[in-house]
């Protein structure tokens, strides 16, 4: 246990001796950092500090004594130290020496320096995520020309972890939003005597705009932060840097598999959230609008066209695309610390489904004007 | 056969012992590291614990520092033992030793200066202009410029991150401070830098100092006593010149390389100026 520590203290007999007694330091010295303005304050000539009572005293105590003595030499009195103990003399005098030390201020930055820090930094970082995409192309075509090089162990690993692995996750989610979509378009249609047209809803709305779409957002939490995470590591560890001098391009290596698994993975987790999707509709068609599962299956198979299922699978490639490229982007993007791996992992799953969605509306708008 | 403990001539016993390890056990599933272990630590000394690769050195710092629990034995440090402690005690002992950690063991969020400060700001009521200042004092007493007390870890070079950790180590003026490998990976003039600002600080701390370390220079020029540790316990313990005389196997294989005689050489021809003894 901690020895028995009397508090600092300090009195003053008589004008301009103070006499410091019990312990100084980190510990005890609560509250006397207080008591001890007085010594500055002293409008003495010569202030004696008598420190023949002291039980102990430490760095902290000596700083704020020191201050003090500075404060009553600017003011050209002097002070002097009467009775300390000899083995504190060395921690006095280097404090005395270096009391200046100056204390720096981090350059403040006005809101307006921020904002176009902020975006300065944004206008780079879509370059540098553009000459990434670029370089991944370009490893994409050098490799295309030698199949040798192609690294299937990876792609298949990787078709494994993000798209097998996910399928129960991404069918409970697509059947969930199937019964969904389907139960708030139940109470409309219904009022309209329109029951029938769930299967248009639910097929419209899963193959083209849900399935793809909640797909990806699932693949981009899952898989895109742990490609970010994974290449983080490997910066910090400096195996990127390894591979480098070994000759491997880490993007030949590291990013070209996990793309074109998941430009693979994505599509099939795609058609099968369609399949979960679907009846999830019709499962929630026949318990809220009696439409059997016959009639569900007749009007799905005459009304909605393979270019849905099409459309929707053709978007899920693309997403693939951009949630492997942003997630090792980010990745790469790692500088220093542990702290910057979960920074760098974060922003891949927010910027990847961000893109993800600004895509999905662009499609939209496309196959409107093209009347798909 | 055990070999019994040597002692050298140094291990005097005026001061009274800041650490006391008594037989003390720790194994790793069937993987035994510390048999039996004894060890003393006497006030105001410099002691280095050296031994070869998974000799145990670092899990017997963990130990000490109260990160890894023992199997068996006793650890007294600074009067407690520290195997028997609430946690309330736990925290106030722990405030009363700095640890330097080998890669520095500093806040990645914060700058340096706020990493010294923060064993300040977090145990003590004093206002944050006087923490500012100490710590940026405690900076520049490790031999850093100003400047760097604004700059995260992640800018710093190696030998200024020791410092840094040193200077946090410091924050709290303990009686006790653990350096874990405080040379390695550092340019010759880093470690030499080093080996001074160790030296000055334990004059001007007059603290207890327990080092690990594996750099045979730094055991010349710096230390009182260094125990050797070897087959689960300490194997010998003496100043480097009583060292260096011993017969154990794992003494003579620690310290009779080329490195070894290089250092020792060096030391011995600087004779003794920069070989501090103290009595």
């Amino acid at each position: 246990m901690l020895p028995m520590l009397s508090p600092a203290d300090i009195s003053q007999p008589q004008d301009g001796l103070f006499v410091l007694s019990g312990c100084w330091t980190v510990h005890t010295l609560a509250g006397a950092d207080q008591k001890i303005a007085a010594i500055g304050n002293s409008e003495a000539v010569e202030v004696v500090i008598d420190g023949s009572q002291l039980a102990t005293i430490d760095s902290l105590g000596v700083w704020l004594l020191q201050q003090q003595c500075k404060k009553i030499r600017t003011a050209g009195r002097s002070v002097r130290l009467l009775d300390w103990p000899v083995n504190s003399q060395k921690l006095l005098d280097i404090v005395e020496n270096q009391i200046d030390i100056p204390v720096l201020r981090a350059a403040h930055r006005s809101f307006l320096e921020k904002i176009g820090r902020n975006a300065e930094a944004g206008w780079q970082g879509m370059f540098a995520l553009l000459s990434f995409i670029g370089e991944c192309v370009l490893a994409l075509v050098r490799i295309g020309l030698r199949p040798n090089r192609w690294r299937w162990q990876q792609v298949f690993k990787y078709i494994e972890i993000s798209g097998f692995d996910a399928l129960p996750i991404v069918g409970l989610t697509a059947f969930l939003l199937g019964i969904v979509v389907a139960y708030q378009g139940a109470d409309q249609l219904r009022l309209y005597g329109a029951s029938i047209f769930v299967v248009d809803l639910v097929g419209y709305a899963m193959l083209r705009e849900f399935s793809p779409l909640i797909t990806a957002i699932i693949i981009a939490g899952r898989s895109g932060s742990a490609y970010a995470a994974q290449i983080g590591t490997m910066v910090i560890t400096e195996e990127i840097d390894g591979m480098r001098t070994i000759g491997i391009e880490p993007v030949e290596f590291l990013v070209l598999p996990k793309i074109i698994a998941l430009m693979v993975a994505l599509p099939l987790l795609t058609v099968f959230a369609d399949l979960t999707g679907v009846f999830g509709g019709m499962f929630m068609a026949r318990s809220q609008l009696d439409i059997s599962y016959h009639e569900f299956l007749a009007r799905f198979g005459s009304k909605i066209g393979l270019s849905a299922l099409l459309i929707g699978v053709g978007k899920a490639v693309v997403f693939a695309a951009i949630i492997a490229i942003v997630g090792c982007y980010q990745g790469f993007r790692t500088k220093g610390n542990a702290d910057s791996v979960g920074r760098q992992t974060t922003r891949s799953v927010v910027q990847s489904i961000f893109i993800v969605i600004i895509l999905d509306s662009g499609f939209s708008v496309i196959f409107s004007i093209l009347g798909i | 056969m055990p070999i019994a403990t040597e002692q050298g001539n140094t291990a005097e016993k005026k001061n009274p012992a800041v650490i006391e390890v008594r037989q003390l056990g720790t194994r790793f599933g069937s993987h035994v590291v510390h048999a039996d272990l004894d060890l003393d630590v006497r006030q105001g000394e410099i002691y280095a614990i050296v031994g070869g690769s998974g000799s145990g050195k670092s899990t017997l710092l963990r130990e000490m520092i109260m990160l890894h629990r023992p199997d068996s034995g006793s650890i007294r440090i600074l009067n407690t033992d520290i195997l028997e402690l609430a946690k309330a005690e736990a925290q106030a002992l722990r405030q009363r030793w700095g640890v330097m950690f080998q890669h520095g063991g500093l806040f990645g969020t914060l700058n340096v200066r706020d990493n010294v400060g923060l064993p300040l700001r977090e145990h003590t009521d004093l206002a944050d202009e006087v923490i500012d200042e100490l710590a940026a004092w405690k900076i520049s007493l490790s031999g850093l410029a100003p400047e760097v007390g604004l700059q995260f870890p992640t800018e710093l070079s190696g030998g200024m991150l020791k410092r840094a950790s040193m200077a946090r180590a410091l924050a709290l003026d303990p009686e006790l401070l653990f350096l874990d490998e405080p040379t390695a990976g550092l340019d010759p003039a880093g470690a030499s830098g080093i080996d001074a600002l160790v030296r000055s600080l334990h004059e001007l701390y007059q603290s207890t100092i327990v080092i690990i370390t594996h750099d045979l220079d730094f055991l010349w020029q710096v230390t009182d006593r260094v125990a050797v540790l070897g087959e689960g316990k300490v194997v010998g313990v003496g100043a480097m010149a009583e060292l260096v005389e011993m017969d154990h196997p794992v003494i003579r294989q620690y310290f009779d390389g080329p490195r070894g005689r290089a250092a020792q050489a060096q030391a011995q021809t600087e004779s003794g100026e920069h070989h501090h003894i103290r009595g």
